[in-house]
């Protein structure tokens, strides 16, 4: 039989799709670790790059020690984490550095964007709301952030692509997702379980990046688009 | 810390490190190669950009050892299987920051040029391009910095520059070579971005003094 | 953003095996008894310490006959370094690799269940898989390293194990942990199951043999795992091997794999002496230096040639 037709067969498995091991189960423990790993990296890089972004100075300077973190590759921040504190712990078996490394991937882009968004905000609007007497706080939540959103959310969005690509990592710890279908297959020579783990993934990224992209039209100011937002996006995507 | 590791291996280390720079640098340029055409046929035909960048970002899910399985009956083991990897993988870089670079060129610039009589090919040359370069750089410093963290894919055919010291400290359960394949990964990357930041500034004098993107 | 995940499609195996025919009609003929003058080759393994000890053996019992030898060390896995093996030095693959003779032979035949307890059976089987792809093997070493399934001392203490048979009470309540073959390979759980009546309460994927089956079963997070019998480090965990007391596993001695248009009598009697000279104690303590004490193997085989007498001092 041919490799298309042993996927397709692989897909049209009942068993594919039940228990543990079945695709929803995995589908939902790769959603889970990208979603865990994503708002974490939210929760570190967004207030710490609106932060910088507002207090505008010495933040180029922790843009690009974040960028060039990205020269280490996930692999060995994986196996760094793994010597150093084993495979046990909350989540689950073989989580955590599998987590840690997808962190690490997902804070640059959305560090480096939300910087440069709230650094892009016009300085005579701040002025302006400065004058309307604005205390530091008002100025970044009710002016700054929402003219930075859209560069925000372009962050977002490629941070989550990567990671939900890249989630697969997890299997090699022992964890699940979707990745298990890869390495596994990889293990028993099972070329069709491969691909359609591969293609899985794909699948995954796509809904993820055409979902966020709706979330973004959806959320940004119509005074920010759409001129100006074709060049808020092009920057972040560079930037990202 | 083996210190004793890092002072017996002081030529393979260096060996490593060289070949990591060659086979980042050779990615990364006929990455552009590649890419600039891509950028500018998707800029100039916009019913070409949704399969350009959806082409490029194919090629980006291909896992490594299948992308390298695929080639080995070809190419072997050779330099040439290892930049196809890593082209083919910093396409979508690339190509996304061309075309966005591109796209930030303002509307009113474009016909300004156009008022003034330059002709398509003139206009991309002398004022889209140049005024693209910063984005375009942008994307070339993450792309490189990128690539460095990417290479040890390539350990799998034995191309691995600082890939291979990492590979071993993985398999031996050995953090000495894990580590100082890491903190010369990211010492590599310091020096790109930092050298291609200064030769954006040399070619964009306009923009010295805006803020850095 | 790394990428460490494999795919291998069908038509890989497919590509290979079709440029090993054009390879093998291309061929410059075979050149069964030429001189060692001058020849090269270029010799692969695969990322783990004992494929690069042996590989590194093989380069230097070559290079005191005279032979050019290249040595490419951690070479991906096999879906890497068996199309190159079939590329060949020449054309910037490799002419020679260390292997396992049960292992191998389930790989290229794809798991038909051909490898047995029987070594010379399982050798003829796998010559006759490698000779289409213009590949052999030659005699095997005395040195293996089998499949074995160890508990931690403390265990085995505990519940008095000496074989695998002895956890028939305690199966059911215990975790197997092995690599992600184990539950579709006949020497692992199915194997397992049928020969010993052994069902476990969980099956849990780690890797095959490697750092983190050992990690798990030292951390308690299994309690049975799939190690190798080579491997230095299981006894410098107080690890204990679990006697296959039913024969389910294959043999797996040290077999070089070679192309036949490399092969010559000078590379062939060369290969026999190192795989004579080696047995499986030495191997243990070989891999231990590398894993445990972290010296490295292209010097571990260096010494070991010296030793034996392969290389003067």
């Amino acid at each position: 039989m041919s490799l298309p037709a042993d996927v397709v067969t692989w897909f049209t498995t009942a068993d594919h799709w039940r228990g543990d091991f079945g695709v929803p189960h995995r589908m939902l423990e790769h959603v889970t670790m990208s979603a865990a790993a994503i708002v974490a990296a939210v929760v570190i890089a967004l207030p710490l790059g609106i932060w910088l972004g507002h207090r505008g100075r010495g933040g180029s300077v922790a843009i690009n020690l974040a960028n060039v973190g990205r020269a280490v590759p996930s692999l060995a921040i994986l196996a760094l984490f793994q010597q150093a504190f084993g495979l046990r712990g909350w989540p689950g078996f073989g989580a955590r550095p599998a987590f840690v490394a997808l962190v690490a991937l997902a804070v640059p882009p959305l560090l480096t964007n939300a910087y440069v968004g709230m650094r892009g905000v016009d300085r005579d609007v701040v002025e302006a709301a400065r004058g309307m007497g604005m205390t530091g706080a008002e100025l970044v939540w009710r002016v700054e952030v929402p003219i930075a959103l859209p560069l925000l959310l372009a962050g977002l969005r490629t941070a989550a692509v990567q990671v939900v690509a890249t989630a697969t990592l997890a299997a090699v710890t022992a964890w699940g997702g979707l990745g298990r279908f890869i390495v596994d297959g990889f293990g028993q020579q099972d070329d069709a379980q491969i691909v359609a783990g591969a293609l899985l993934v794909g699948l995954l990224a796509l809904a993820t990046e055409l979902g966020l992209g709706w979330v973004q039209r959806a959320v940004v100011s119509d005074g920010l688009r759409p001129d100006r937002r074709r060049r808020e996006t092009a920057v972040a995507v560079a930037t990202a | 810390m083996r210190w004793d590791w890092v002072s017996n291996h002081g030529a393979d280390i260096l060996a490593a490190t060289r070949q990591h720079v060659e086979l980042t640098g050779i990615a990364v340029g006929l990455g552009l190669a590649i890419s600039l055409p891509l950028g500018l046929a998707a800029r100039r035909w916009r019913w070409t950009e949704g399969p350009v960048l959806g082409f490029t970002g194919a090629l980006f899910t291909i896992p490594s050892l299948a992308l390298f399985a695929l080639l080995v009956p070809f190419t072997g083991l050779s330099r040439t299987t290892a930049e196809i990897g890593l082209v083919a993988y910093t396409l979508l870089i690339l190509v996304r920051n061309i075309v966005a670079g591109l796209e930030g060129v303002p509307e009113e610039v474009r016909e300004a040029a156009h008022g003034l009589g330059f002709r398509p090919a003139g206009q991309l040359l002398r004022v889209e391009l140049p005024l693209a370069l910063p984005v375009i750089i942008a994307g070339i410093r993450i792309a490189t910095v990128t690539t460095i963290g990417l290479v040890t894919v390539t350990g799998l055919i034995g191309q691995g520059g600082l890939g291979a010291l990492i590979i071993d400290g993985i398999n031996r359960d050995f953090r000495t070579p894990l580590v100082v394949g890491s903190v010369l990964s990211i010492t590599l990357a310091v020096l790109a971005d930092v050298g291609l930041a200064g030769i954006a500034r040399l070619l964009s004098p306009w923009s010295r003094g805006a803020r850095e993107a | 953003m790394t990428r460490p995940f494999p795919v291998k499609s069908r038509t890989v195996g497919t590509v290979a095996v079709l440029a090993a025919f054009v390879l093998g009609a291309c061929g410059s003929g075979k050149s069964s008894t030429s001189t060692a003058a001058g020849k090269s080759l270029v010799i692969g393994s695969a990322p783990f310490p004992e494929s690069e000890i042996v590989a590194n053996m093989y380069a230097g019992a070559l290079q005191a006959d005279g032979y050019q030898v290249t040595v490419r060390s951690g070479l991906g896995q096999r879906e890497i370094y068996l199309p190159a093996l079939e590329q060949g030095g020449k054309n910037n693959g490799i002419d020679l690799v260390p292997e396992y003779v049960g292992t191998l032979l389930e790989y290229v035949n794809k798991g038909a269940g051909e490898a047995s307890g029987d070594l010379d059976a399982t050798a003829t089987k796998l010559r006759a898989r490698l000779d289409p792809m213009g590949l052999t093997a030659l005699t095997p070493s005395p040195a293996a390293d089998q499949n074995a399934f160890a508990v931690t001392k403390a265990t085995a203490d505990k519940d008095k194990l000496k074989k695998l048979s002895d956890l028939v009470p305690y199966a059911s309540n215990m975790t197997l942990g092995a690599g992600p073959e184990c539950p579709t390979r006949p020497f692992c759980q199915p194997g397992l199951e049928k020969t010993y009546g052994l069902k476990f309460k969980t099956f849990r994927v780690l890797d095959s043999g490697g750092p983190k089956t050992i990690d798990a079963l030292v951390a308690g997070d299994i309690d049975v795992g799939l190690v190798f019998s080579s491997d230095g480090s299981v006894a410098a965990k107080n690890l204990v091997v679990l006697d296959d007391d039913k024969k389910l596993q294959t043999v797996d001695n040290i077999v070089p794999a070679i192309r036949k248009d490399v092969v010559d009598d000078t590379i062939r009697k060369d290969l026999d002496k190192v795989s004579a000279a080696l047995n499986t104690p030495d191997l243990i303590q070989l891999n231990k230096q590398a894993s445990v004490d972290k010296a490295d193997p292209d010097v571990l085989a260096k010494a070991w040639l010296q030793q034996h007498g392969f290389t003067k001092k």
